[in-house]
């Protein structure tokens, strides 16, 4: 069979690698930009709502309390030094560089990731899938592409906003606890990052986001064995998303902040 | 009124041609070089024991899975060979209704019915609303747009799974074990509901079963894949009543239900000793 364009966005019919996968979900997103009706908006609203902004309170709260406890704990050894003036800038960093993309990406596999690798290996099991490729319905294109590209979108998003209210919550120890002057705190909080702080954080998002939504995907997509299958599918898809969503991060922070 | 075997398709008009296809496992082959045509307007029905391989032939036949060798024509195309764009085209000349229904949890019945036909046509949405209606009425479901799969009965999702097999008014329907699991009246609604689509719409359907009342019923061509030690022969083929004047003590004993024949359930005396004997 020669190659061409539209082999690859239908490759490997029922069976797919990871590697594929991948190549599909892009192939596919490619054709969706240069023709009408590949991407359905629709579904990619209602992804985003699934698997992004429900999954907010969550990434919200566990960022307000890293927060607080970054605040807390580097209160007792910085006023040691009498470098309390310095927690702003250390609780602003260590959310934009590290633990905001790194614990909102954890909340999110752990609440969505598992999630659609569920749904996708029930519609396995179910032969939902089956259904969808009797009906010339490419299921890489109808299930995963629109949840690829919901995660793409919306990780970002919620990674920013769980970085402004971590650092809400280190204001609040910071203001209410050592009384420091909330404007002394913003400035602080503000001035010490640098650009790029933010967009290599942006940059470890997107790339988590891929890794995660792309394992989850792929999990649920090669389950095999009914239910019992489906519960391997997920556990595997949580694990194996956090495993090299922490792998990612630190050759990432290697190639960011000391390679260059 | 009871519904009856309709008189045989014309000899012309082949639209599904297998040529000595052959599936086989680890080396044991589930089909053995089958050889069978299914003809314009005939009601195919394609019958065996449980593990005779009936389901993996329908897999075949409709694509989703490619054979050890030897082909599968569909509309005068090879689909073994096919290229994945070439056999998304000829699925849209034929609809599934699979075993359960595989009908989409996550949507409603409407949307289901609804989605190939926006997927596959340039239908303006109240075209496509009205179409979910009339397949709806077709098999007996009107008003149940609204209702989620998870609150129907299982005949009730076979019957919705029918009508989206139907969406695109295929030329031909594959129908996987239609009437399994469900009671005799739902039956009877099912089997009625396969013969009004090939009466009424003309479509021709190709239907695994092994429930031989509804074979019957709706067959006017029949073929009976072989197991045990006949595994993956076709045991019979013909008309019903070829099939009913057929003397193979296989094809009797399972047309007739019977316990005692070839159709073994347990092994032999000698087998079973061997058996009990081995170690290991």
């Amino acid at each position: 069979m020669k190659f061409s364009f539209e082999n690859l966005l239908n490759a490997g019919g029922s069976k797919q690698t990871y590697g594929l996968l991948n190549l599909r979900i892009f192939a596919w997103i490619l054709y969706g930009c240069t023709r009408r009706g590949i991407l359905i908006p629709s579904q990619i609203l209602s992804q985003i709502i699934r698997i992004g902004v429900q999954a907010i309170p969550m990434a919200s709260l566990v960022s307000l309390s890293v927060g607080f406890i970054l605040a807390m704990q580097s209160s007792t050894e910085l006023g040691k030094m009498g470098a309390n003036s310095f927690i702003p800038d250390l609780v602003s960093l260590s959310l934009m560089r590290e633990l905001g993309p790194l614990l909102v990406a954890i909340i999110v596999v752990g609440r969505s990731g598992s999630a659609v690798a569920a749904e996708l290996g029930t519609m396995k099991v179910n032969e939902e899938i089956e259904a969808l490729r009797v009906m010339a319905i490419d299921p890489i294109r109808y299930l995963v592409v629109p949840r690829f590209i919901a995660l793409m979108i919306m990780l970002p998003c919620m990674t920013v906003l769980g970085t402004c209210v971590g650092l809400a919550g280190g204001w609040m120890v910071c203001t209410l606890d050592m009384g420091m002057p909330s404007s002394f705190y913003i400035m602080r909080a503000m001035q010490r990052p640098e650009l790029w702080d933010l967009y290599s954080g942006i940059i470890k998002t997107a790339v988590f986001a891929h890794i995660l939504i792309t394992i989850a995907c792929f999990q649920g997509l090669n389950v095999e064995g009914g239910a019992e299958g489906v519960g391997r599918a997920t556990t595997s898809a949580v694990v194996y998303s956090i495993l090299w969503i922490i792998i990612a991060d630190a050759v990432l922070t290697g190639l960011f902040f000391f390679a260059v | 009124m009871s519904p009856t075997p309709k008189s045989a398709a014309p000899a012309s008009d082949v639209i599904l041609e297998v040529k000595d296809l052959v599936q086989s496992y680890g080396g044991r082959a589930v089909l053995n070089g089958l050889n069978f045509k299914v003809r314009k307007g005939e009601t195919f029905v394609i019958m065996g024991g449980s593990g005779c391989g009936k389901t993996t032939l329908l897999r075949i036949l409709i694509g989703a899975q490619k054979p050890t060798s030897g082909s599968v024509h569909l509309f005068g195309e090879d689909i073994t060979k096919a290229s994945p764009q070439e056999l998304d085209r000829i699925r849209l000349r034929f609809g599934m209704n699979f075993q359960f229904g595989a009908l989409f949890q996550s949507m409603t019945v409407g949307e289901n019915i609804a989605l190939p036909l926006q997927e596959h046509s340039r239908v303006d949405p109240s075209l496509i609303e009205m179409i979910v209606k009339m397949k709806l009425e077709l098999v007996g479901l009107t008003g149940f747009e609204n209702f989620k799969p998870s609150e129907l009965s299982g005949g009730m999702r076979k019957r919705v799974g029918l009508a989206r097999a139907l969406a695109l008014d295929p030329e031909l329907l594959f129908s996987d074990e239609p009437t399994s699991g469900l009671d005799p009246v739902m039956t009877a609604v099912v089997d009625q509901l396969t013969l009004d689509s090939t009466r009424k719409i003309g479509v021709t359907a190709v239907v695994v079963s092994h429930d031989m009342t509804s074979c019957f019923r709706i067959a006017t061509h029949m073929l009976m894949l072989g197991n045990g030690p006949r595994q993956g022969d076709i045991v019979a083929e013909g008309t019903p009543e070829e099939i009913k004047a057929n003397p193979d003590p296989f094809l009797r004993q399972f047309v007739r239900g019977e316990a005692d024949g070839p159709i073994a359930f347990r092994l032999s005396q000698d087998d079973y000793l061997k058996h009990l004997l081995e170690k290991g």
